[in-house]
């Protein structure tokens, strides 16, 4: 199961302290694991909340890092691109996948999988036992998807103003945090959906 | 991407003011009330949500817009439901009724409700309930209408499974696994929807349903799956999706249920009602008799071999080609899973998984695929008497050697190694000797990986291992710059000259060096510890001491070299620890230029080759002659000047007969020499061109190791005390040209004092500059000494009444 899906920064952002991501879009999935664990029982519901918050700000942290030691490493620095060059940008991208230990934030071990396209990282908290390969696969389907649906190559805030949309598109590739063995033909059935709900 | 614009409309949202923000919240309320949705109705959720979103700290909504928000959960327009949902789950829970109430009819429960309901369940009893109600929900009749909680119940259960596997009771897991085995294997075999797509099936002629068809394009002839294809499909086809999607970690999941009576159900019609006949395979007809979990679990298997089969098509779309791969190792994840549950399916299973593997084996595409088949194989190899060497050799021999640079086999290949390591160390022990091979994952994504490697350690550190794994860590910069050049090779023409003034990569190419290289990419262990030209090596990799991936490799070695030495004094006889103390000596002049790369090792070796011999003393009588060839050489005062501090240190504390009774007076006379002569030449002349003064602390440990010495051997304390008194002359006389601070120069004048005095009474400065051993370890209740103070306190206080 995924645990979460965020999109954040990997950039530098003036506002915030160099090494700090800020998160832009974030679902959590699944019961909220403070309820269930017997460290935090005691926790009430808005501090259950500030805990949920902090958690994923600590991925983005962590994703943030790994993104900017890998283009440290391979020398290449992203090129600006222009709307309509989604395929391209996306071939080009940077991924990695980070491990995060049990505790260090979630109760048990995830593996991180991110996609950073140019100043942002789209993240993807997976289960130790998860299918990697299947993972991977959503992963730049969704970016994808974002990235066309929200122009986010282009200079608005989209991302912002219209995250329902983003609702929606995992509500159908990523139900509850479910990944879904789709061929390109049940793929083309929800994505029709999701275009539909766009359009309106 | 991330705009200027971005930032200020975050910042607008979080300081929003509370009176705006009051007024916001009426005519929102207002806008809810028309029945109408209009674009300002839902601009202005979205706004709410992203002002909700922005903020750490909850809000709580006046109770009237949150209870015409809950309404809206179940309103017949997504959008509304989508957008009141995003800001309920930004806000505090409601109280429970209010949640009770969406969740009465749970049947006509929507996905975005459903996922408020358990994101804001507070306890396992509420996510107990709703799962309850949702598995009712599954076992509607179709003629009582479609259930439009459906689609999303199979990954709410999943969800909640993960997290809390008991709120799910041992009837749930039954009356699911039935009708996973429903979905699974009897799905239907025709396309859906045909009048709905137009096209084709609109003409007369064409009225009857077509059947499904294969990646490939050919028709299907067996059950469906999900590598099937169809112009639309079926409800039970989309549950085929669904319930494969889930079904490994079901079955993972499902026997840690609480497990009370397994009734076997007689009334397991629902195969039958409902469902198109299609084909049944051989053994279903037996199966029919098996209890549900069975049933589900020989299903699994059946639908695993199938996917297998399927994947040998060749897709007619990339994306499918990929699907192909997940599926593949969902399948033989599967198969592992089924046949460790019940190991009578290995004979059945293991065919397939062998042919898959010679079918891949060659193409290191499927690098990824092929990892879970050497689980399989790790798990049931010895079960099905098959040799495994040859996938070990794949797995371990070549992928690392050439997939060193894919980020996620490597995360893979390394978390395989982490769960498994038990097994591989009794069924596979000889994945060690691929310790180079592995260690490549390490240099080329040091911070990556340095994670899985500070677990994997200490297994990997055996006394066959160790002393090749000290040379290999201190070389895994080394190690990191050659990936580099190899992977730059292959990519720029020979020919070409190497245009950046790249001389490592002219060195690499060049056949006369390419034995240095070539030692260092080896696979396996064995051919040697490290080699004769490494000097040599670090020359020709000078440059590559600024390369990002090979500072970041240098500054995790450290961290590795402490876990190492932890662990080798665990493994290691003291022949080995004294090989080790050596091959300090040796390399800590050996290292490749980084800049504070040194340093840090020679802290690493400081602080390890003082616990060494803290643990066996002896080890230092027995390494003597090593030890004062490295203390008799000046030069080391200034270019090794951590490590030569240590070991002087370790001379003067341990060479004596209370460390080792082999330790004879001429050896503590000569060590003696050998240190004195040192002291002389540095504090009696300035420090040689290009070189600053020796460091104080140098300079004091050698008095001391001195002083201790000649506390053992008594005829050596006249010669002490004449250098301690001849040096507080020289200080007396003005500033010297070996130390250039005043305030170093007391301190080291007033130790010499110290010890000069100490020295003056033999029988003392024994006792205090080498104490017997049962002095310095503590022993508290059994030293009589302090025993009776001890005793007497506890009698008094067990005697004296409250």
């Amino acid at each position: 199961m995924v645990r979460c899906f965020l999109i954040h920064t990997v950039c530098p952002v003036t506002a915030l302290s160099s090494g700090e991501s800020r998160v832009l879009y974030s679902r959590l999935f699944g019961p909220d694991e403070a309820v269930l664990s017997e460290q935090h029982r005691g926790l009430s519901p808005e501090e259950r909340r500030l805990l949920q918050k902090e958690k994923i700000s600590v991925v983005a942290r962590q994703v943030r890092s790994a993104v900017s030691l890998c283009r440290e490493a391979s020398g290449r620095q992203p090129v600006d691109a222009l709307p309509g060059d989604e395929a391209l940008v996306l071939q080009d991208a940077d991924c990695g996948v980070v491990r995060l230990r049990a505790g260090d934030p979630f109760s048990q071990e995830v593996s991180v999988l991110w996609l950073a396209v140019q100043s942002l990282g789209f993240t993807l908290v997976c289960e130790p036992h998860e299918n990697l390969l299947l993972a991977e696969g959503t992963l730049r389907n969704l970016t994808r998807h974002c990235l066309e649906s929200l122009h986010m190559l282009g200079q608005g805030s989209e991302v912002l103003l219209k995250s329902s949309r983003i609702d929606v598109l995992l509500s159908r590739l990523l139900p509850h945090g479910q990944l879904l063995f789709l061929n390109h033909r049940f793929a083309q059935s929800l994505e029709k959906e999701v275009a539909a709900y766009t359009s309106k | 991407m991330y705009s200027h614009g971005s930032e200020s409309l975050i910042k607008q949202a979080r300081e929003i003011q509370e009176s705006e923000l009051q007024k916001f919240y009426s005519r929102l309320v207002k806008l809810l009330q028309i029945k109408e949705l209009g674009h300002e109705t839902l601009d202005s959720l979205q706004k709410l949500h992203l002002i909700l979103s922005t903020n750490k700290y909850a809000r709580t909504l006046p109770p009237d817009l949150q209870k015409r928000l809950l309404l809206l959960l179940s309103s017949p327009s997504e959008q509304l439901q989508v957008l009141s949902y995003a800001v309920l789950r930004e806000t505090l829970p409601s109280s429970g009724e209010e949640l009770n109430t969406i969740q009465e009819n749970v049947s006509q429960l929507n996905t975005h409700a459903a996922a408020l309901l358990i994101s804001q369940a507070g306890s396992r009893a509420d996510l107990s309930d709703l799962c309850a109600q949702l598995i009712r929900g599954l076992e509607v009749r179709p003629s009582e209408g479609p259930s439009r909680s459906l689609m999303f119940t199979l990954p709410v259960l999943r969800s909640v499974l993960s997290l809390s596997p008991d709120c799910l009771t041992e009837e749930h897991v039954t009356a699911v696994s039935k009708k996973l085995v429903d979905w699974l294997r009897y799905a239907s075999i025709v396309q859906g929807g045909g009048a709905s797509s137009g096209g084709f099936f609109t003409g007369p002629r064409s009225r009857q349903p077509l059947p499904t068809a294969e990646l490939d394009g050919s028709v299907s002839g067996d059950f469906f799956t999900v590598l099937c294809m169809g112009q639309g499909f079926t409800e039970d086809q989309w549950m085929n999706v669904y319930s494969f999607s889930m079904l490994r970690h079901w079955l993972l999941s499902c026997h840690s249920v609480s497990s009370g009576n397994c009734t076997m159900d007689a009334d397991d019609r629902s195969e039958v009602d409902g469902s198109v006949v299609s084909m049944v395979s051989a053994t279903s007809s037996s199966s029919r008799l098996l209890p549900p979990k069975e049933r589900l679990r020989e299903k699994a298997f059946q639908y695993s071999q199938r996917l297998i089969e399927q994947c040998d098509r060749k897709a007619q779309k990339k994306a499918d080609t990929e699907l192909q791969k997940a599926c593949m190792v969902e399948a033989v994840c599967i198969l592992d899973c089924v046949c460790t549950e019940d190991p009578s399916m290995v004979f059945r299973a293991f065919p397939s998984v062998k042919a898959l593997f010679g079918r891949l084996s060659s193409d290191l595409s499927f690098a990824r695929v092929l990892l879970p088949i050497a689980q399989f194989y790790l798990h049931h190899g010895e079960m099905a008497a098959v040799d495994c060497e040859s996938v070990w050799k794949l797995v371990f021999g070549r992928f690392p050697a050439e997939l060193f640079n894919d980020p996620f086999l490597a995360h893979e290949l390394l978390r395989f190694l982490r769960q498994e390591l038990d097994s591989l160390k009794l069924r596979a022990p000889e994945f060690i000797r691929f310790l180079p091979n592995l260690l490549k994952f390490l240099a080329w994504d040091s911070a990556a990986v340095v994670d899985d490697f500070v677990d994997l350690l200490p297994s990997l550190v055996t006394e066959g291992t160790a002393v090749e794994m000290l040379h290999t860590l201190l070389d895994l910069p080394c190690l990191s710059a050659t990936l580099v050049l190899q992977l730059r090779s292959m990519s720029s023409p020979i020919s070409e000259p190497s245009s950046r003034g790249l001389l490592s990569l002219d060195a690499f190419r060049n056949p006369s060096f390419r034995g240095l290289f070539l030692f260092l990419l080896r696979v396996e262990t064995g051919s040697g510890h490290t080699i004769d030209r490494l000097s040599t090596l670090h020359d020709l990799l000078a440059e590559a001491a600024d390369w990002p991936r090979v500072v970041r490799c240098a500054q995790t070695v450290p961290v590795l070299l402490h876990i190492y030495f932890n662990t080798v004094v665990t493994v290691a006889d003291e022949k080995l620890l004294a090989h080790l103390v050596l091959v300090m000596l040796e390399r800590s002049s050996l290292l490749l230029a980084i800049p504070k790369y040194s340093a840090e090792i020679h802290r690493v070796f400081s602080c390890h080759l003082l616990r060494l011999c803290k643990l066996r003393p002896s080890l230092v009588v027995d390494q003597s002659h090593e030890l004062l060839e490295f203390a008799g050489t000046t030069a080391n005062v200034y270019s090794r000047k951590e490590v030569y501090t240590h070991v002087v240190w370790v001379l003067g504390e341990y060479l004596s007969v209370s460390s080792d009774s082999r330790c004879s007076v001429t050896l503590i006379t000569s060590c003696f020499e050998t240190l004195e002569a040192v002291l002389f030449e540095i504090t009696s002349s300035a420090p040689p061109p290009d070189t600053v003064c020796p460091a104080p602390k140098v300079i004091t440990t050698l008095m001391s190791a001195l002083a201790k010495l000649a506390s053992r051997s008594h005829d050596l304390i006249p010669r002490v005390s004449l250098f301690f008194s001849k040096l507080r002359t020289a200080a007396r006389s003005g500033p010297v040209a070996w130390c250039s601070d005043e305030d170093d120069l007391v301190a080291i004048v007033t130790r010499g004092e110290e010890l000069w005095s100490l020295l003056k009474l033999p029988g003392v400065a024994q006792s205090v500059l080498t104490p017997p051993p049962h002095v310095i370890t503590p022993r508290w209740h059994r030293d009589t000494n302090l025993a009776v103070p001890l005793q007497l306190r506890l009698l008094t206080r067990l005697t004296q009444p409250k």
